[in-house]
């Protein structure tokens, strides 16, 4: 094999970060770096990967069956890996596959099959393959037409969860509360779907959520490289979620019934390359439902390659070409391998931009149906810094967790208001400072977590902001006025030396970065603020 | 409250009080684990040490009643970022904090942690000791600290009498045994409660012998197997479980982990040494050099066999670590004989060695027919 045929991810629509471009892009490179000839094929020019010295060369056409194979015809390439252009590869690569076109021209797909991802993606095969492993899965209903959902109208729980099969970010997906809005969002799913079919899925609105990053060679062996916990409890769609890496308030069993969960998956799927599985946790039990598994790079991989510095689109490459985890570096330490589980000494969070600002009308209701435009992801030593320094990120008009105001609110109506209970109880892109005002107006930790359904770690976190400096309360951590040091991103906590100059800044007393500059006084330094 | 922590080399860090008042000593070390502290902090494993974690925010989800793995807390001093004040998890019963008090524990917050885990990675283990009655103090115990590989800590932490674990946990020692399929003695140089929880899960009854037990004694309970457990302290020290274990070699199926690796190594007269800052975590691949497979493993150890050491000795090695070639894993094949350096107790760490224990209690049920 010499040539390879990469899928880009055409244009960036709401509901994705730009994280298929910072896969592709890391992929390309990867993929030379083996020694192959790399082609991509992208729609959209405003992308790093399609700059000239990502791939060999670049074709820019639509992302289309007809105009890939007049790519595949000219350059006649060994292998094609669709799994890091997001659906829009995966769809148009499974196209290609079922019109007999790779056969044809003799392409191999390299990575995860096309299978797999099927059982990864249809819901019915995906049901079918969990209860085989013993994996629980919450009670649905498969719906292919307007006549199964009216059949269900009167026997499903509300609320309940519409998930259109098939569509990039949960388009057309959402909570409903009952059959009117059943009726209405399950028929707008059956037309949004590629494949015209929506699942129902019992609700499990209050549980935790909590995701795994996992890896797997086509030698079986299996790791993952973070998980991550979600501020926001189940029902909001993890891309409008604050997102904190590692999870906060699992113990180590918890941790690892899951991680364990996470990595049979894997293995039944017979991943070859990354993988995303979520997982809805009982805040009160050990139970547990696996909600979803994303067979490829997605924006949670991208963010957690960022948050443990371990390059999963790289390493994913390598791996669908025939390398084994134990063979692929650690491009940041450059002294260990690939095959292992980074080990963070930060907390990372990150926090969805929305487009509200620019859609003044929009309906800011966070559901299943991703609204984020794109996100920030900030690093530090504890969670009240790295939240802070996530909100001074967002670029919009509050530089901390300040005073907030529900509309509507009736300024004399005092602490107790409904819109500020409102505010709490139905996420939006303003939750948090909604949280916050809460905890700042002496509602308790307790009250605010009957109504919003946050865990009450990380609402005592906030408590502990909006509180810092006044009477009583000593300064937090996010207030430090120690000089500012920065420490590295290495994987391994500190344990072995470390040579990619990726740095987060930090009230310590140590700086990583001196070090490396002594060192290296030509390296780049990357910073986070 | 101000609490100091002071290493041998003269460096002193100012944090805050966390747990008990006073002063303590011990070898410092370093665990890169994200979760499990609770399991760490009763591991017998860390007696004598002083437990630094690298992980910033400690205590997140408490301490419960369920995650012990021995009856106290095993380090002697413990070091952290930030211990969670008001920890969020529904088995929780009390703050690190307040369980660290409970139990006499000296221990410091507020200090860098990763600062000091690169002072230990570039330089080694050292003694240090942790005071809250002022730096000098602190400074004075670490220099005066007795050094750690001159310690048998396995005394210390091993059972004083036999006692047996069965599927509902600890049981009486002269209860008949009637649901247990098989019957194992563990030798215990500090052994965790989950490798008792694991086997009884798989219809095994432990019988829990003193470090001190002599083969004959092992021999006396008529067991299918026997255990070589982990447990804390520098393995050459440990001559007379290394005459035990030498003397069960092709008696009956043996089983080592961690120490007990060392152990069994020794036993055929194979040599360990002390690793510069030893593996502690729960990310430590492992390779198995009979099919090829790596596993990410659960680790706790300062030291390692010397594969130099086993040459000629008829045990060969089946395992390496895949970051710096350490020895993982030994067998003696014509004497039934098996043994790991990490952990696939997990307790804290990945459940993916758990097969370990299925095919020890295989092995042990061949033995019983």
């Amino acid at each position: 094999m010499k040539k390879i045929l990469v899928i880009g991810s055409g244009p960036i629509v709401i509901g994705q970060a730009a994280e298929f471009d910072y896969a592709g892009t890391q992929a390309c490179k990867s993929l030379r770096e083996e020694g192959y000839e790399v082609v991509l094929v992208n729609s959209n020019p405003a992308t790093i990967m399609t700059d000239e010295e990502t791939a060999d060369r670049v074709y820019i056409e639509p992302l289309t069956v007809e105009f890939c194979e007049r790519v595949i015809a000219r350059e006649r390439p060994d292998g094609l890996l669709p799994t890091l252009g997001g659906q829009t590869g995966l769809n148009l690569a499974s196209q290609l596959a079922e019109q007999g076109i790779l056969e044809r021209y003799g392409v191999r797909l390299l990575g995860t099959q096309l299978d797999a991802i099927r059982k990864a993606e249809d819901r019915e095969l995906f049901r079918a393959l969990m209860r085989e492993i013993k994996q629980p899965v919450p009670e649905s209903w498969i719906v292919e037409s307007d006549s199964e959902l009216e059949a269900l109208l009167d026997v499903v729980p509300y609320p309940c969860i519409v998930r259109p099969a098939y569509t990039l970010g949960g388009t057309g997906g959402g909570v409903v509360y009952s059959r009117e809005e059943l009726w209405e969002t399950g028929r707008k799913g059956l037309k949004l779907s590629m494949r015209s079919q929506i699942m129902l899925e019992r609700s499990l609105l209050g549980w935790k959520e909590v995701e795994y990053e996992v890896m797997r060679d086509g030698k079986g062996n299996c790791i993952t490289v973070c998980n991550m916990e979600n501020l926001d409890p189940m029902g909001v769609h993890t891309g409008d979620s604050i997102v904190v890496a590692p999870s906060q308030t699992l113990s180590d069993v918890e941790y690892h019934m899951l991680r364990n969960a996470s990595l049979r998956i894997i293995e039944a799927l017979k991943i070859e390359g990354g993988c995303n599985v979520q997982l809805a946790v009982n805040p009160d039990s050990f139970d547990y439902y696996v909600i979803e598994v994303n067979p490829r790079v997605s924006r949670s991989s991208a963010l957690a390659s960022k948050a443990t510095g371990y390059p999963i689109a790289r390493v994913a490459a390598k791996i669908a070409v025939g390398k084994t985890l134990e063979q692929i570096e650690n491009a940041v330490t450059k002294t260990t391998k690939a095959c292992f589980e980074p080990a963070l000494d930060y907390v990372v969070v990150k926090i969805p931009r929305w487009p509200f600002d620019k859609f003044p009308g929009g309906d800011r209701r966070l559901s299943t149906q991703m609204k984020a435009t794109g996100e920030v992801m900030a690093i530090d030593r504890t969670f009240e810094a790295a939240l802070l320094k996530a909100v001074r990120g967002l670029e919009v008009k509050a530089k901390g967790l300040d005073s907030w105001h529900p509309q509507g609110e009736d300024s004399t109506n005092g602490d107790a208001s409904d819109a500020l209970r409102a505010a709490l109880a139905q996420p939006t892109d303003e939750r948090l400072w909604a949280l916050a005002e809460a905890l700042r107006r002496g509602w308790s930790v307790e009250e605010v977590n009957r109504v919003s359904r946050v865990d009450p770690w990380f609402l005592r976190k906030i408590q502990g902001i909006v509180r810092a400096g006044s009477p009583g309360h000593p300064r937090q951590d996010g207030d430090a006025t120690e000089g500012s040091v920065y420490k590295m991103v290495d994987t391994c906590a500190g344990e072995f030396e470390s040579f990619t100059p990726y740095f987060y800044a930090t009230a310590e007393s140590e700086d990583d970065a001196a070090t490396v500059l002594e060192r290296r006084p030509a390296a780049a330094v990357v910073a986070m603020e | 409250m101000k609490a100091y922590l002071a290493l041998s080399d003269g460096t002193v860090v100012e944090g805050r009080r966390l747990g008990a008042e006073g002063t303590t000593d011990g070898e410092l070390v370093f665990n890169t684990g994200m979760t499990g502290y609770q399991e760490v902090l009763t591991d017998p494993s860390y007696a004598g040490q002083i437990v630094l974690f690298t992980y910033p925010l400690i205590g997140n989800y408490g301490v419960n009643d369920d995650d012990f793995e021995s009856d106290r807390v095993q380090p002697r001093g413990v070091v952290v970022r930030e211990a969670c004040e008001a920890p969020s998890n529904w088995r929780s019963t009390r703050s690190l904090d307040e369980f660290l008090r409970e139990r006499g524990v000296v221990a410091v917050q507020g200090v860098d942690t990763r600062a000091l885990t690169k002072r230990i990675r570039d330089a080694g283990v050292m003694t240090g000791a942790v005071s809250t009655l002022g730096p000098d103090e602190a400074l004075a115990a670490a220099r005066a600290a007795r050094p750690y590989d001159d310690t048998d800590f396995v005394a210390s932490v091993t059972t004083r009498a036999p006692y047996a674990w069965g599927r509902a946990g600890r049981e009486a020692i002269d209860q008949p045994a009637a649901s247990a399929k098989v019957k194992m003695v563990a030798i215990d140089c500090g052994l965790k409660f989950n490798i008792l929880r694991r086997f009884a899960s798989l219809g095994v009854r432990t019988i829990v012998l003193p470090a001190t037990a002599t083969a004959d004694e092992v021999m006396a309970w008529e067991p299918d197997g026997v255990l070589l457990s982990p447990g804390p302290g520098d393995p050459a020290r440990l001559e007379g479980v290394v005459r035990t274990a030498r003397d069960l070699i092709g008696r009956r199926p043996l089983f080592g982990i961690c120490l007990g690796n060392q152990i069994l190594c020794q036993a055929v007269g194979g040599r360990t040494f002390k690793l510069k800052f030893g593996h502690r975590g729960a990310n430590h691949p492992v390779k198995d050099l009979l099919d090829g497979s790596v596993t990410i493993t659960s680790q706790n150890h300062g030291y390692a066999v010397d594969p130099d050491s086993l040459v000629g000795t008829g045990a060969e090695v089946t395992q390496l670590n895949v970051n710096d070639g350490t020895v993982e894993g030994i067998r003696l094949e014509r004497e039934d004989a098996t043994s790991i350096q990490y952990h696939p107790e997990a307790a804290p760490g990945p459940w993916d060695s758990r097969k370990y224990f299925r095919a020890f209690v295989d092995k042990m049920e061949r033995a019983a027919r």
